[in-house]
């Protein structure tokens, strides 16, 4: 009987959680992440199936085994997804992260050859000089927005090509950096290499830590101050926060700005890791083709509902299946682009899955109130708030 | 002289696919619906268009015949591809940006991924030669033969008669005035009885169409009838929604600005040819990146008197008027 008593408070609780918008987010993401992992699973069946459920069941859990890895990959696509969600709250959409990226990545990697500075401050200067690179390609794309109404997805776009072109032909004429006879950049000095948290066996290094520090940050800013609370008005209705006194034109390039020194960071963070082998570093090969983790960075704020802490969960799902995908082709041998097509159909249904989700739990609503109707309103009740 | 025949000859192959897409672009945002997917939607027909002239290379058909059939196939290809993106835009009122980078970042995906299963590779690469030396009786001509009638291919001509057929039906038929009411003021198209989703439907698959078949004129006049899941299409599906804005969303305009980028294309990869350039001593890169320097330059130009179909991007709710 106690029970009893207690339960519509309970229940109005229960109710309470799940009707709210960060939950149903979080199902919606959830929804889409199993489409296409269901996807997935069938070109596995369909290529190969009779390693196809060890296959799959290796792409969910295999980065497990590398979670060293897995955070280390995470970060730089932690970084674009900040980039990408943060101007998608002001309703921009920055499909540039990847040129950003790639000129971020110049900048680090230009101060780390060419600047000979004290250890200790070296690696801090590098990724600074990434964010300043960043910026100044999210920078022009905002201006172009803000005083001649380009559209920025056009504008960020041809500044992918143009910032891989311009960085590929740097590092082509710079003998320091570019290594010919190995067709890619040489070894950063260690000086200039971020720190690394020192696990066996994989690159992981003091950067995850700095962006998910980032991250929070952020979160305080668009939610605890004026400036990201007329981000966020901007983006929900941009005349009405016009009409409120909001700078348009200096928040949008603003937001471009940041958003651009995010992706800057992202490239910093990637080239400037220690390798698993004392004394080398990650490498670039100027092969003219833009950066993926640009475009990852896409799917982790999509996948992530654009809030700075989903985003950081949404980057380390990616990477760990990411390093799933790559366990699945060396002990599998499925082709590591299995994970691409699901990450891809991934996004396209995170697209809409929100109104999936919405139709989905007004079907159960609908069936609920029809057994209702039929009697027998006691037993069902407990189903259906763990389906709801 | 010379260099100027060798550049328009060079220059058409190039702006015909340009031109397709920019079109198919067009229908797709007349009827209401941006379509960012136009790079993916060029890959994925380019693929299965170098697929089928793969599978039927050696059956002794004619190359000509041959791009007929890889057109068709192309086409067919484009159209149900498209249908992802109308089906979560206007079924499912989908963001429409995220839905066309979410296409445009699957087809690379599958592209790769089934080349490497099939043929170890990271594309198609067929052995069909597509180019048409001289027009017989019409290369003759003089000064036209030259530009338009040697070295080219049956691409060219097949993408003018789109661009006439296209412009037919979007100022001359019923249905393109009815495509372009949903994209300017869907509430009162419908309230005259044009169903909005089914215009909307018809406008994305003609970009579907044109589109597929634009990805394989493509890979036949700039790839040599290869398509590659790596390099893709090069921006070629981007440059394409330039060129529409560009062309202000109007079928000629848009192929006065296909020719132009175009143009700037080829240059760039004839720098040797032209003394004047040559002598600037610039870094080839300079002149690969122009095409996208120079959309940069003109969207800044144009963008403030943009003449944007009014109700783009928004999806269609009939509750909502």
């Amino acid at each position: 009987m106690q029970n009893n008593q207690a339960s519509p408070k309970f229940k109005d609780m229960i109710t309470g959680i799940t009707k709210s918008k960060a939950v149903s987010t979080f199902t919606a993401a959830l929804l889409a992440i199993a489409l296409g992992l269901i996807f997935g699973f069938i070109v596995m069946i369909v290529a190969k199936p009779e390693n196809s459920w060890y296959g799959f069941t290796t792409m969910l859990f295999g980065g497990l085994r590398r979670l060293g890895d897995v955070f280390y990959y995470a970060t730089p696509i932690l970084m674009t997804g900040l980039s990408v969600g943060f101007a998608f709250k002001m309703g921009l959409f920055n499909i540039g992260a990847s040129g950003q990226y790639t000129m971020g990545m110049f900048f680090a990697l230009y101060v780390g050859f060419m600047w000979k500075l004290p250890p200790g401050i070296h690696w801090i200067a590098c990724v600074l000089a990434g964010m300043v690179g960043g910026m100044i390609w999210g920078f022009i794309p905002g201006i172009c927005k803000a005083l001649a109404n380009v559209n920025e997805v056009i504008t960020s776009i041809m500044f992918n090509y143009i910032g891989m072109y311009l960085v590929d032909m740097w590092i082509q004429g710079n003998a320091v950096i570019y290594d010919s006879g190995k067709t890619r950049t040489s070894y950063l000095p260690v000086s200039a290499q971020i720190p690394s948290l020192g696990v066996t066996g994989s690159n992981v290094n003091v950067a995850i830590i700095i962006a998910i520090a980032l991250a929070v940050i952020l979160y305080i800013v668009l939610n605890k101050t004026t400036f990201g609370y007329e981000l966020r008005a901007t983006g929900y209705n941009r005349y009405a926060s016009k009409y409120a006194g909001m700078n348009d034109k200096r928040n949008t390039m603003l937001t471009m700005l940041i958003a651009g020194g995010f992706s800057g960071l992202g490239g910093a963070f990637a080239i400037l890791a220690p390798s698993t082998i004392i004394g080398s570093s990650m490498t670039y090969e100027p092969i003219n083709v833009i950066a993926a983790n640009g475009f990852n960075g896409i799917a982790v704020a999509l996948l992530g509902s654009s809030n700075p802490i989903g985003i950081i969960f949404s980057a380390l799902f990616i990477s760990h299946i990411q390093r799933g995908g790559t366990v699945v082709s060396s002990l599998y041998g499925y082709k590591p682009e299995i994970i691409d097509v699901v990450i891809a159909i991934i996004i396209y249904f995170s697209a809409f899955a929100m109104l999936m989700n919405s139709n989905v739990a007004r079907m159960i609503k609908k069936r609920r109130l029809a057994k209702e109707a039929s009697g027998n309103p006691g037993n069902d009740g407990q189903q259906d708030r763990k389906e709801a | 002289m010379d260099t100027i025949y060798y550049l328009v000859q060079n220059m058409l192959p190039v702006a015909v696919p340009l031109l397709l897409v920019a079109l198919g672009g067009m229908f797709s945002e007349r009827s209401g619906v941006i379509n960012i997917g136009l790079e993916g939607i060029m890959l994925f027909g380019a693929f299965f268009g170098c697929l089928t002239v793969y599978g039927i290379q050696r059956t002794g058909m004619g190359p000509q015949m041959i791009l007929l059939v890889g057109m068709l196939v192309s086409a067919i290809a484009g159209i149900i591809f498209s249908m992802l993106l109308s089906f979560a835009a206007v079924n499912m009122k989908a963001d429409q940006t995220i839905t066309g980078t979410a296409l445009n970042m699957l087809v690379p995906a599958i592209v790769l991924l089934f080349s490497k299963m099939k043929f170890n590779s990271d594309g198609i690469t067929t052995d069909v030669n597509f180019y048409i030396q001289k027009v017989p009786g019409l290369s003759s001509i003089p000064v036209l033969g030259d530009l338009f009638f040697r070295k080219t291919y049956l691409t060219v001509y097949i993408g003018f008669l789109f661009l006439i057929l296209a412009a037919i039906i979007f100022y001359k038929t019923k249905f393109g005035l009815r495509l372009r009411a949903c994209g300017e003021h869907p509430q009162a198209a419908d309230s005259v009885g044009i169903n909005v989703y089914v215009m909307r439907h018809a406008g994305v698959a003609l970009s579907g169409f044109l589109g597929g078949i634009g990805g394989f004129f493509y890979a036949v006049g700039v790839m040599d009838g290869n398509a590659n899941g790596h390099t893709g299409v090069a921006g070629f599906g981007f440059l394409a929604l330039a060129v529409m804005i560009f062309g202000q969303w109007k079928p000629v305009r848009i192929m006065f600005a296909a020719l132009f980028f175009a143009f700037l294309r080829i240059l760039a990869y004839s720098v040797a040819l032209i003394p004047f350039l040559h002598n600037l001593n610039l870094n080839q890169t300079y002149f690969k990146m122009l095409p996208y320097v120079a959309t940069m330059i003109v969207l800044i130009f144009t963008s403030q008197k943009s003449r944007a179909p009014k109700a783009e991007g928004i999806p269609y709710d009939k509750g909502r008027r």
